[in-house]
């Protein structure tokens, strides 16, 4: 009995159990010098658990009693977050070991918050949920404020904990309401008790407050206001972790909680979440035109992003869960290639986040002002690249619900929304005369910046069969 | 005769004022960390009177996750407040504003 339990979380325990004795290794051995091969490392073992996943996960294990659900969609999140967090960490070590950073926590909490993202999507309890929730929120909280010595970045530090740890006890007061009008924390009995024609108010009030809990995760508005400060002042690579995996993570526990536990009452919170998925992608678009430092920008893009991939959400169907996963894959492989490139700015050895600095970037040096030019589309929703389709697929799940209002609402957005990344490319091509950015020359960078935008255009072609795994993961969740 | 709803009562205001505590306090850091413990700990009201109204064990294990965590919690928004406090000299809430966001 135990033993089918834990060979259903094994992946999990691995990961954490590695991460425990790097932990002990490191303190007791080389400490932060070695960070280098630790980062590799952790970002291997990463990489080989998301493979391991991907082709030996079949059907739907239940462990623990209905508290963990392994099925086709957990599975899909995991190798997502998986490698994205690998991929990150991999682009960090240049980066970190630079700028005084090297230090061997950080890809330990990496692994720490990845073991939480895990537990998140493959939840199945109230417990199980808020566990995961809290592993990846205290590592993530740790790595906002990682240069202990910048102000910048011990104030990111302390906003995303005050707030994270708000919207933890929003969530978790909703949660306290839900178990209390269903009689039980599992997702199983939740279903049963919301979905028997006459669902109690309680249960719809704790409904509401977990919605607030999770949108401030995932960052839409109006619990947004984190996310530009924490942005700007976390370490890039930091930043570029947060713009990856815990947003894949947060999305998959919100479709699970959403589907799961409310399953059947979609019609109510249908409402709330396009409205919150509007005004994301409303203020996303908006706000960001006024941005100079390009991780600020990338925050509110990433708020604007989140508010298309709730679209699937919104429309509540199967179609809909599997539009929001290839949304979230695809956005993820944008932003890796994106932050690559942000990750290689710099002026005299120190790093640069101003988009002025990109002026006339693209005549010394056409290739990387062209893959760039490519990401930027994409992230845009411009035709010929994968974004496109990644917004086609939310707009056709919508569609297929009949919310013609908000297809032509989030056209309107991204239309808006275009506008500032198509600055960032008049920069490159066409900006003023001024000082030149340098870019560091590390391989890893350029790889993940072309590799990335290969994907974009190379994608267009069958997007890699990525739709038809996640209609099958979507298929086990909603049904 | 105290029942249910009672709790629920004390647990709602509790919540309230540590939401309020966290929007309306512009003196300390350190009231913000005592107005999120005040929600973890009204949801833990809640959790318990929940569990023995429906005689239910799986409230208060729960009540205990939730506690260890809000001790894990604290800390770590101790430990980000002193590194913020060396590099700032200050834990003012109003000073907590290089970025505007």
């Amino acid at each position: 009995m135990i033993q089918a339990d834990l060979n259903v979380i094994l992946p999990e325990i691995v990961i954490s159990v590695y991460a425990m004795l790097a932990l002990l290794g490191a303190v007791y051995t080389g400490k932060d010098r070695l960070s280098g091969a630790l980062t590799w490392l952790t970002a291997a073992v990463m990489a080989l658990v998301a493979m391991w996943i991907a082709l030996s996960g079949q059907g739907t294990n239940v462990a623990f009693g209905g508290m963990f659900h392994d099925d086709g969609f957990a599975r899909f999140a995991k190798v997502t977050i998986l490698l994205s967090g690998a991929v990150v960490l991999v682009m960090s070590q240049d980066y970190m070991a630079r700028r005084g950073l090297a230090r061997f926590e950080y890809p330990v909490l990496v692994a720490l918050a990845t073991v939480g993202m895990m537990v998140m999507v493959s939840a199945g309890d109230l417990i199980a949920l808020y566990m995961g929730l809290e592993l990846q929120s205290l590592a993530l909280y740790v790595i906002a404020a990682f240069r202990r010595d910048s102000v910048k970045s011990t104030e990111a530090g302390l906003k995303y904990f005050v707030l994270g740890a708000l919207s933890s006890g929003l969530l978790l007061y909703g949660a306290s309401l839900v178990y209390g009008f269903a009689g039980t924390t599992l997702f199983s009995g939740i279903i049963a008790a919301a979905g028997e024609g006459y669902t109690p108010v309680g249960l719809l009030f704790g409904l509401s407050f977990m919605v607030a809990g999770l949108a401030f995760k995932i960052s839409a508005v109006p619990f947004h206001m984190w996310t530009p400060d924490v942005y700007e002042g976390a370490p890039t690579p930091v930043t570029a972790f947060f713009a990856t995996a815990p947003k894949v993570a947060a999305m998959g526990l919100f479709a699970r909680v959403l589907h799961d536990a409310f399953g059947g009452v979609s019609h109510d919170w249908g409402q709330i979440i396009a409205m919150l998925s509007v005004l994301s992608m409303f203020l996303g678009a908006v706000a960001a035109i006024g941005q100079t430092n390009i991780k600020r920008l990338m925050a509110f893009s990433s708020i604007a992003h989140m508010g298309y991939a709730m679209i699937g959400l919104a429309a509540g169907t199967a179609l809909g869960v599997q539009a929001m996963l290839t949304y979230m894959a695809i956005y993820v492989t944008m932003n890796i290639g994106t932050f690559a490139f942000i990750l290689a700015m710099e002026k005299d050895g120190q790093p640069v986040t101003d988009i002025s600095a990109l002026n006339l970037y693209a005549k010394r040096e056409p290739a990387r002002a062209l893959a760039l030019l490519v990401l930027l589309f994409s992230l845009a929703g411009v035709p010929p690249m994968l974004g496109f389709f990644a917004k086609l697929g939310v707009w056709q799940a919508a569609l297929a619900v009949d919310m013609v209002w908000l297809v032509v609402a989030s056209a309107v957005a991204s239309a808006i929304g275009a506008f500032y990344y198509l600055r960032i490319v008049f920069f490159m091509y066409f900006g003023a005369e001024g000082e030149t950015l340098q870019t560091a020359r590390a391989p890893v960078l350029w790889v993940c910046l072309m590799g990335s935008a290969l994907v974009m255009v190379v994608g267009v072609v069958n997007m890699f069969g990525l739709e038809s795994v996640a209609a099958a993961a979507a298929a086990t969740l909603v049904n | 005769m105290i029942g249910l709803e009672h709790y629920l009562t004390v647990a709602a205001m509790l919540f309230v004022i540590g939401i309020f505590g966290l929007f309306l306090n512009r003196k300390n850091v350190i009231i913000l960390l005592m107005s999120i413990e005040l929600i973890l700990l009204s949801v833990n009201i809640n959790l318990v009177a929940f569990s023995s109204f429906l005689g239910d064990l799986v409230g208060q294990v729960f009540t205990l996750f939730v506690l260890t965590v809000a001790a894990a919690e604290a800390a770590i928004g101790l430990a980000i407040l002193v590194c913020f406090f060396r590099n700032r000299g200050t834990i003012d809430v109003e000073d907590v504003n290089v970025m505007k966001g």
